[in-house]
């Protein structure tokens, strides 16, 4: 085989080898994707029926409940217009408080229950997740629309 | 008074910046010496300024001014003194003024220490930096600036973020930014010699040790934040995939392949182009970890409060230094030159593929960070990406890399025989399988992954050991004495030696950590006993503390093997009264072999708690990994052929000629 067969075959090994690579990295980042979704969002039914996703919002005041075995734990998140139930087994975080922020991540049981598989409530020094803020404001977006579309009526 | 007196030095030194980083240009491309000697005095003024800008906001910090605003946010007056004076970079505006303060200690160096450059390379070297320095300075002037006063002022301040009042508050963020900031020196050296046309060699000896001090750095800061994140975070996680981490990861992997390409370029005159390419990446990435950890735009521990002003001016700051620098480079990089030919087979080929490896890594971290901020800002929905894509296809993508890392060493440099390699490394081959076996199952479960890893770790330990031993062979006939044989070996040689055998000590750490730890969240009773890793955890009760600036319930686990105490772990539930905010500090017994780790969850009813006991096999041959990988960058920087600093040619002639047998 002569040096210039076997750079050319190195080349296509190598061309096969990259594209091989980026079947495997695209698939592999489609399979990894979670999605964000307010309560609001939730409750009109636009959150996947399976799999994993994330709702963020206000952590409801006086909502949080220790289930008897100690380690289950039930809180409602609330972007203000809606709120859902939550439950968690393990230690929440530190951060984690009642009316402050929260983002949790997992998936709807039949019930309508989200069961959290992980809760951040990981923030910025006014303890509010930037997609808990955003929750809040699209919440408070769609109120003052319609506040002002009845005015609109009177 | 003293922060006025830091606020017009703020300005000061801005002007300096201004001057250091146009005229000396100028004065280069009209002819003019006296505008290109301005370059060094503008430079260390600047230092002189930006340090008195420093020591004012530190100072304030020291004294509790809290009607200094960035102050009141940030201090307390209960704060034990070392925090508050790191706590100057526990917000934005202070880890901007770091950020500054750091790029100006480098400029001051390469004032002090890059003498034996030419004229002109120098002097647009220390241009380049000014220019860097100057939109950093324009952005905390006009959008951040820490010395507002706070009127009235308040009694006391807010205090330090809790999670942030920790040792690796003082040293972290500071070793982190030697490491981020340092490859603006490598940056500066890139465009300086596509300004120059001058790119050889000579170019590739003055970048490499400046270039390996910030990867050092990098490296140490990586580690400490991923060990800080270990203990302080509570979970016994050592790194998440968290978009500010993966912000100092992608410069540290550029970092690396320039540090490999650099070395080609040194040795061989090859890759220059695309050496260049990369110091200007690996400053880039670095900008834009900046960015990322600045803007707001994420939800971490690092993320700080938007003002979406500070977003848009670092946005154009960005576009304006990274397309800039790549406008440059178009224009300029077919002029150097493409080097010296190579065989398909041989080391330079090895380093390209290591190389490449390392690009397409952090490609693909690129990615899974990116995208999603992407999505956001073109309003298609908020979505993140799950650590589950990092692991998968990071690993994939580096182990063949880990793979050639046993056989590059080995190769000759132009053309070298994969036969010839082979049978030196036959051995390890064995080695390696035979561990990849027999690790798994003494640890008691086999698994692929736990295989691969172990292999993986093994085989990079065991090639690089079998370096070492070829290096002694042939060298054994002009120096039979072993000793001297071992002294006459190039300190960079044991350099690459230390930082190969840290990656494979760091992937048998990943490996066995990720493959067998174990984990139980419990709810524990006085006197109740947990069993975990065959080991007895006795929860002995709590009891209450009382901190500088917090108050704490402490609990008493003793860990009893077969009977025999082996650790006293005491857990902590913290409460910091000023941010009303709750900590967990975990306790952990560290070892060679496993860390055993006890961390509160919440009290429950008749004094019980929910408490999480982990253990941690071989967790800590990461961090010592790590720190092997930048011991071995300090070797490799105390090489007799960078300590030449002020002979002349003839030396660094003769150095050379060595430089090539390495």
């Amino acid at each position: 085989m002569k040096a210039r067969h076997k750079r050319l075959g190195l080349i296509v090994a190598g061309l096969l080898l990259l594209v091989i690579a980026a079947v495997l990295i695209t698939k592999s980042f489609r399979s990894n994707l979670v999605f964000f979704f307010t309560p609001t969002q939730v409750e009109k039914g636009e959150a996947p029926k399976s799999g994993n996703f994330r709702i963020g919002g206000l952590v409801e005041n006086g909502s949080l409940k220790r289930l008897p075995d100690g380690l289950h734990v039930q809180f409602k998140v609330t972007d203000t217009a809606k709120t859902m139930l939550v439950e968690y087994k393990g230690i929440l975080p530190d951060l984690f408080k009642e009316g402050k922020g929260v983002v949790a991540e997992g998936k709807l049981n039949t019930n309508g229950l989200f069961e959290a598989d992980q809760v951040l409530a990981k923030h910025d020094e006014n303890y509010m997740p930037p997609e808990a803020a955003a929750a809040l404001a699209a919440a408070k977006a769609a109120k003052t629309k319609d506040s002002s579309a009845k005015e609109g009526v009177k | 008074m003293i922060p006025e007196i830091g606020q017009l030095s703020l300005i000061l030194a801005f002007c300096f910046a201004i001057l250091q980083g146009t005229l000396p240009l100028i004065g280069v491309w009209k002819n003019n010496a006296m505008l290109s000697n301005l370059a060094v005095p503008a430079a260390r003024t600047q230092f002189v300024f930006i340090a008195i800008t420093f020591i004012c906001l530190d100072y304030s910090f020291f004294a509790n001014d809290f009607s200094v605003l960035y102050v009141a946010s940030n201090s307390n007056s209960h704060l034990p003194l070392a925090y508050r004076l790191a706590a100057l970079w526990g917000g934005h505006e202070g880890s901007m003024i770091l950020w500054v303060s750091i790029l100006s200690v480098w400029t001051m160096a390469v004032t002090l220490f890059a003498k034996s450059l030419p004229e002109t390379f120098r002097i647009r070297l220390i241009a380049v930096m000014g220019m860097v320095s100057m939109g950093f300075l324009a952005f905390i002037i006009f959008t951040s600036n820490p010395f507002e006063r706070l009127i009235p002022a308040v009694l006391d301040g807010r205090d330090l973020n809790p999670l942030l009042q920790d040792p690796g508050m003082v040293f972290h963020p500071p070793v982190l930014y030697m490491g981020y900031v340092g490859f603006s020196v490598a940056f500066a050296f890139a465009i300086a010699a596509l300004l120059d046309g001058r790119l050889d060699i000579t170019w590739a000896r003055w970048t490499r040790p400046w270039t390996t001090v910030a990867w050092v750095f990098l490296t140490l800061g990586i580690a400490f934040g991923s060990k800080w994140a270990y203990y302080e975070l509570g979970w016994g996680g050592w790194w998440f995939w968290d978009a500010v981490e993966n912000a100092s990861f992608m410069p540290w992997l550029v970092g690396t392949a320039l540090i490999h390409s650099l070395a080609v370029t040194e040795k061989r005159d090859a890759f220059k182009v695309w050496t260049v390419l990369l110091s200007i990446c690996a400053f880039s990435l670095s900008l834009l970890g900046t960015f990322l950890v600045r803007s707001g735009v994420l939800t971490s521990v690092h993320a700080f409060a938007t003002d979406p002003r500070r977003g848009i001016f670092i946005l154009m700051y960005l576009v304006v230094v990274i397309g800039g620098a790549l406008l440059l480079f178009a224009l300029r990089a077919p002029k150097v030159g493409l080097g010296e030919r190579f065989d398909v087979v041989s080391r330079e080929s090895m380093l390209l593929t290591n190389n490449v490896v390392l690009v397409a890594a952090t490609g693909s971290v690129l990615l899974g960070t990116m995208y999603p901020l992407l999505m956001d800002a073109l309003g298609a929905g908020k979505i993140s990406v799950g650590p589950p894509y990092f692991d998968t296809v990071f690993v994939a993508i580096m182990a063949p890399g880990l793979f050639l890392m046993g056989l590059g060493p080995l190769a000759k440099w132009k053309k070298a025989s994969l036969p010839e390699i082979g049978s030196r490394l036959r051995v390890a081959a064995v080695i390696s399988f035979v561990s990849s076996l027999l690790v798994p199952i003494v640890m008691g479960k086999l698994t692929l992954m736990t295989a691969v890893g172990v292999f993986m770790g093994i085989w990079v330990a065991s090639t690089t050991l079998i370096l070492l031993r070829n290096r002694i062979k042939t060298r054994r006939v002009a120096t039979p004495n072993l000793i001297e044989n071992l002294k006459g070996i190039p300190l960079a040689f044991y350099g690459m030696l230390l930082a190969h055998l840290g990656i494979g000590v760091f992937i048998l750490g990943v490996t066995l950590v990720k493959g067998y730890e174990s984990e139980q969240d419990l709810r524990m009773e006085k006197n109740d006993v947990a069993k975990a890793g065959g080991l007895a955890f006795k929860f002995e009760g709590t009891q209450e503390i009382a901190g500088p600036n917090y108050v704490s319930t402490q609990g008493t686990f003793t860990v009893t093997s077969k009977g025999k105490v082996v650790a006293v772990l005491q857990p902590e539930k913290r409460f910091y009264p000023v941010q009303g905010s709750v900590m967990t500090e975990a306790a952990i017994q560290p070892g060679v072999v496993k860390d055993m780790y006890v961390s509160l969850g919440e009290p429950l009813e008749n004094g019980a708690w929910s408490v999480r006991i982990y253990i941690k096999p071989f967790v800590q041959w990461i961090w010592a990994g790590a720190i092997l990988m930048a011991l071995g960058g300090v070797l490799a920087l105390l090489d007799r052929r960078y300590r030449i600093v002020n002979k002349k040619a003839a030396l660094a002639a003769q150095d050379l000629q060595e430089a090539y047998e390495v």
